[in-house]
């Protein structure tokens, strides 16, 4: 089957039963997305899917025929970063580093989702355009695990980052 | 993951037709609990039908007033969405208590009803469970129950319906709009679309074989302040112990449905007629003939107390 990975086609031959996490690290060698739980409560495999975060060991790779996937590499490179990566360096968003991919993906992609309007749990009035506070981005961040408790440091860079795009 | 053989459906009715035609099939939308659990071996379908091509994923008015939800809605656009905002607003509220982002711009209206219990004996393969092995015992009864359900049990069954959601759908009287491969449509109330365990806890809804859900359909705004307050183990990202769905009038009546107590939503309309006189003796009547068990006698009490936590809130 054909894949749009990172603005390119890759092409990979595979099970039906393949994840789209496992055709990415064990047939298109792309391993910077991470396999933590394999049972989406992690979130170290999180992916954007034709701009949305979702957990890539939780969908099919058969299922994205013509979806625009966007993985870590895809963002930002070691001689480039993107901002968020450069922001995680910067405030030392981790330990061990396990984590720090999906962590990525998914705050590039959850500040599109506060831009786009998409309310949270923790946001108070419904009807207004969410607020982007602290306790916002540690609520819409709930799905990424950290085994290494780096969550006061990942606040703090996702921050610099979202008040720079504003 | 047992292996399988998959189709991308085109119409309603031709997914519905691939399912009749084929007793192994199970429909895939968003994934997330199907995948999960196929991993497991818990769900060992030979056949997927891929229905995420169907379109579904549209929010309409309704002639009647309400919204026609399509299936395939995410439930990220259906909590998004400024209508479900301003007038479901307890609907909003549920969703995005439920799950992550990343689960919630994958899972589906149809989906996230369908979704299974996750009690522990059920996921754990080595033990016996009437749900997952029909007639080979319950594991749960005299086993760890601090999270199961308190009202409506059986002796086969003690799980818990996992969902917020459907929670939110069954104080707003929800209707569920099906399909068959013949075209034939139903619509299931809410109400009667999840089952309680009785001796056959491996069916939890009204679905017949075939049947393809089309869309979750709303009647007219409830009106009132709307409320889901759910308590958990920790603040984000886990099911409830206990979950309160309110609508609140003005004049203090309204409609209460729980989540974390039962096999399906748990709403009592007949108790309902003593909201205005709090929330002790409203609580008593929806949870009458409640059998907890050691360990989650404390959700008698927590659902309680959460009911008045709302209604003190509703007061203002």
């Amino acid at each position: 089957m054909s894949l749009r990975i990172n603005g390119q086609a890759r092409a990979a031959e595979i099970d039906t039963r393949t994840t789209l996490l496992d055709t990415l690290r064990e047939h298109l060698k792309l391993t910077g997305s991470k396999k933590g739980c394999d049972h989406g409560q992690c979130g170290a495999c999180t992916v954007m899917v034709n701009g949305r975060r979702v957990y890539s060991c939780l969908t099919l790779a058969i299922m994205h025929e013509g979806d625009e996937i966007t993985t870590i590499e895809g963002l930002g490179q070691p001689e480039n970063l993107h901002p968020m990566q450069a922001a995680f360096v910067k405030h030392d968003g981790y330990q061990c580093g396990y984590c720090t991919p999906g962590q990525i993906c998914s705050s590039v992609a959850m500040l599109e989702e506060i831009k786009a309007g998409v309310p949270s749990h923790a946001t108070s009035d419904l009807t207004a355009a969410p607020r982007l506070t602290a306790d916002e981005i540690r609520e819409r961040m709930s799905g990424n695990i950290c085994r290494c408790g780096a969550y006061s440091n990942i606040v703090d860079a996702i921050t610099e980052v979202a008040e720079k795009q504003a | 993951m047992r292996p399988f053989t998959y189709e991308r459906a085109r119409t309603p009715a031709e997914a519905a037709a691939a399912a009749s035609r084929n007793p192994g099939a199970k429909f895939i939308a968003g994934g997330t609990n199907l995948l999960d659990l196929m991993k497991l071996q818990i769900e060992v379908p030979s056949h997927l039908i891929d229905v995420n091509g169907l379109g579904l994923d549209r929010i309409e008015a309704t002639p009647e007033g309400g919204l026609r939800i399509g299936a395939l809605v995410r439930n990220t656009d259906l909590a998004a969405d400024e209508r479900v905002r301003r007038d479901y607003a307890v609907l909003s509220r549920a969703l995005l208590a439920g799950a992550s982002g990343q689960l919630r711009n994958k899972a589906t209206t149809a989906g996230n009803l369908l979704q299974r219990t996750r009690c522990p004996y059920f996921y754990d393969t080595a033990q016996p469970c009437n749900k997952r092995q029909p007639g080979s015992g319950c594991s749960a009864i005299g086993g760890v129950t601090r999270g199961l359900a308190v009202i409506g049990t059986s002796e086969a069954c003690i799980a818990t319906h996992p969902s917020d959601m459907a929670v939110a759908m069954r104080a707003l009287d929800a209707t569920v709009e099906t399909v068959k491969a013949d075209g034939t449509m139903r619509q299931i109330p809410i109400a009667e679309f999840h089952r309680l365990p009785g001796d056959t806890p491996h069916i939890e809804t009204a679905l017949e074989r075939g049947d393809f859900i089309t869309a979750v359909i709303l009647p007219p705004p409830a009106g009132g302040r709307q409320f889901y307050r759910k308590v958990r183990d920790r603040a984000s990202y886990a099911f409830a112990l206990v979950s309160v769905a309110a609508v609140v009038q003005r004049d203090g009546t309204g409609r209460v449905a729980l989540g974390g107590v039962a096999h399906k939503p748990w709403r009592v309309e007949a108790a309902e007629a003593e909201l205005p006189r709090g929330a002790k003796p409203a609580m008593a009547a929806i949870l009458d003939g409640a059998k907890p068990t050691h360990e989650n006698a404390f959700k008698v009490p927590l659902a309680e107390r959460t009911l008045a936590s709302v209604l003190a809130e509703a007061r203002g």
